[in-house]
């Protein structure tokens, strides 16, 4: 084991090493290209011995990948946004083959307008996909959970391929230290690929993702896909067990910071949640009974795990780095949905911030304690919020000023 | 926490910079994050890199809003308030800025009671390769004034992320990287570490709600013609075409032709003029002009003479 400072791509591209992956079909997008690229120079030095193929666009890289997974061979792959969104017909239809493989999706606003910088819009457009999500928070969880999603994915009880999710920029381009474990320990905490009945091959047809032309077979296929999806949650909890036995890193579905006892708890995703320990931490100091939990798998929704976090405390405040137009916040909307018959159930309050990475600040964490504290005491949660300052506002009308926006309309008026 | 911006300009090594200095403190074993910042990569463009470190896990992210060290690789910089060199600064900020102005002309000019610390290299540089070795400058100097890495730690550091260069590359590097921490030796450890923003006593905000605007004014669309001309892309320059009048033989407009940036245009003369609003130094002009006629200038020297410096 060596611990140095490896950025989020390069802590993902180590994941993807350490498993020993046999093929890697890869097509570039920012903020993710760092990946592949580490990895072609491993396959180029020969530190790892399989194929890398370079292919004309993420649809056919992730048929490529999800066929190299059907002859039951280890396979890695990373995208981004609207790489994401452009595989996305495949991405559904390869998750029903019933076959692991692990993808990395280094998050990026989607267009339009077009931005670089992350939020999960890109991510949660993948929510239905019937892939598993688990999401990074840090440079080391990039990598451990790259490890952890082939163990989850290659148990026959779930067999089916899963997305990590990293926070482009945040993590992506940023260094922190990552322990990085030890080549064989890591060989032997996720073991050799039992492929079991995926062994396609040419002198032995089989076929794979068959049609079912009625409902009811279809039906009982979706079915098992949902269950098998379901199971991920028992898989991840012993995978982690064994993770935390072999490496002293302890993963929970769902990370509870300071959450124990508190009365008011913000309800996160992804990088910015260290932001949001940062605010507790200064809360703490200040009195305030504030702690953080924080979804580390996102599919399955770790339902049971979230009311059980939830109970008897206040307030929630919900801070969804995504929009989903016309309805609000994702986190916002499954958290409601999995308290919607608990008794004693926090009220919730939804916030949307850190679109196209927008940063949030220390004081905008103490605002949304405040306005949470403001709803256990007056029994009436605020509307859901953009985090979003008057100096923003500003800011776009000088961008409409220059765009000509008012000079348009007038122009049409007269 | 220690919190330090770098500024500088793309092709300086800013990024570079921020990863020694966070490897340096790494090796004297702080909890350390460094990240550059660019957004669409420009060659010449303001950007910069940061570092948090401190004894306990970084959960800080983002850009840094409250540094307790700023350093500037490129002098030319402070007089452009989209570099953000001054964002967030306080009384307690340090300023390292690469300069061969005296602090005291930096303090006077800037108006700001925080310490400034200036150094150059000692001899003057000519060429925009030259200059890459301000950013050398500014990690010793910076190593010096955080006062908790070593030698020997800054000249490992230099190695690990150098080491994809040639010998002598790393050996010049780690040669003025030195002779800058030893030059400061006096200033050792003036940056102090910052604390978190309290929760008790902050500055209250004030968010909006946006209000609902109809599609003919909330679609993101540029109605206006030409308003990339208000985007001054010669501030990215850091090497300058001047056209010799003498020796231009006012020919087919060759270098205006060839300009990507659409920045050479003809006089009444005839003669090509180059709008150094817009020229952002890339230098194809000069390649293409059959006579020679285009030389080249640095950046820094001439924004001198034309203040008179």
């Amino acid at each position: 084991m060596k611990r140095k400072l490896l950025t989020g791509n390069a802590a993902a591209a180590w994941g993807a090493r350490l498993a020993n992956v046999d093929y890697v079909p890869a097509f570039p997008i920012t903020p993710q290209t760092e990946i592949i690229e580490t990895l072609a120079g491993w396959f180029d030095e020969g530190a790892l011995k399989g194929r890398f193929v370079t292919l004309d666009s993420e649809h056919s890289m992730v048929t490529a990948a999800a066929s190299a997974a059907v002859t039951g061979v280890r396979v890695f792959s990373a995208t981004s946004s609207q790489g994401l969104l452009y595989a996305s017909e495949m991405l559904y239809a390869v998750s029903g083959y019933r076959v692991p493989w692990v993808l990395v999706n280094v998050s990026r606003g989607l267009s339009s307008p077009v931005t670089l910088e992350a939020d999960h819009n890109d991510i949660f457009a993948l929510r239905d996909s019937g892939f598993l999500q688990l999401h990074a928070s840090t440079c080391q969880e990039a990598l451990d959970m790259v490890l952890m999603a082939y163990q989850i994915a290659e148990d026959v009880r779930v067999r089916l391929p899963v997305i990590v999710n990293i926070d482009g920029f945040y993590l992506s381009f940023t260094r922190e230290p990552v322990e990085i474990p030890d080549e064989n320990k890591a060989r032997e905490f996720i073991g050799e690929f039992d492929a079991h009945n995926i062994s396609f091959r040419a002198n032995v047809p089989l076929s794979h993702a068959s049609a079912v032309l009625q409902g009811s077979i279809y039906s009982y296929f979706r079915y098992e896909h949902h269950l098998a999806a379901i199971q991920a949650i028992s898989v991840f909890n012993e995978s982690a067990e064994k993770f935390e036995k072999m490496f002293n890193r302890s993963y929970a579905l769902i990370e509870s910071y300071m959450a124990d006892g508190a009365d008011y708890v913000f309800i996160m995703i992804g990088s910015f949640a260290t932001k949001a320990k940062e605010a507790v931490d200064m809360l703490r100091e200040a009195g305030s009974l504030t702690g953080l939990l924080r979804l580390r798998m996102f599919r399955p929704f770790p339902e049971e795990e979230m009311k059980k976090l939830l109970k008897g405390k206040k307030a929630a405040a919900v801070i969804d780095q995504n929009l989903a137009p016309g309805k609000g916040g994702v986190i916002y909307t499954e958290t409601a949905a999995a308290l919607c018959n608990e008794k004693e159930a926090p009220f919730l309050i939804s916030y949307i911030g850190g679109l196209g990475g927008r940063d949030i600040t220390a004081e905008e964490f103490y605002e949304i304690e405040k306005e949470m504290r403001k709803a256990a005491e007056t029994k009436k949660p605020p509307m859901a919020r953009l985090l979003f300052s008057e100096a923003e506002l500003e800011a776009v009308r000088k961008l409409q000023g220059i765009a000509g926006v008012e000079k348009k309309n007038e122009q049409r008026k007269n | 926490m220690y919190r330090i911006r770098l500024h500088g300009r793309g092709g300086q090594g800013i990024k570079t910079a921020g990863r020694i200095l966070g490897e340096a403190l790494f090796l004297e074993k702080y909890e350390v994050q460094d990240a550059p910042r660019y957004g669409a990569e420009r060659r010449g463009a303001p950007i910069f890199s940061y570092v948090r470190a401190g004894k306990k896990p970084i959960n800080e992210r983002g850009i840094i809003l409250h540094p307790g060290l700023v350093v500037v690789a490129d002098e030319t910089l402070i007089e452009i308030p989209a570099a953000g060199v001054f964002q967030g600064i306080a009384e307690n900020t340090v300023f390292f800025i690469c300069s061969n102005e005296s602090s005291d002309f930096w303090r006077k000019r800037l108006g700001i009671d925080s310490q400034i610390i200036t150094l150059s290299q000692s001899e003057e540089y000519d060429t925009a390769l030259d200059f890459h070795y301000n950013s050398s400058v500014c990690v010793g100097a910076a190593g010096r004034l955080l006062g908790v890495i070593s030698k020997e730690s800054l000249k490992q550091a230099i190695e690990e992320e150098l080491s994809v260069f040639e010998k002598t590359v790393i050996e010049k590097n780690i040669e003025i990287s030195l002779k800058a921490y030893d030059e400061l030796s006096s200033y050792e450890g003036i940056v102090k570490r910052g604390v978190g923003i309290s929760a008790d006593s902050y500055r209250r905000l004030n968010w909006v709600e946006p209000p609902f605007e109809g599609a003919d004014i909330s679609a993101p669309a540029i109605y206006d013609s030409g308003t990339s001309e208000l985007a001054l892309t010669g501030l990215w320059r850091t090497l300058r075409p001047v056209v010799n009048k003498e020796l231009c033989a006012l020919c087919w407009h060759l270098c205006g032709s060839f300009c990507p940036d659409s920045a050479i245009y003809l006089d009444e003369d005839g003669a090509p003029q180059i709008d150094y609003e817009h020229c952002k130094g890339c230098l194809i002009c000069v390649m293409q002009c059959p006579r020679r006629a285009i030389s080249v200038e640095a950046e820094h020297k001439k924004t001198k003479e034309a203040k008179g410096a």
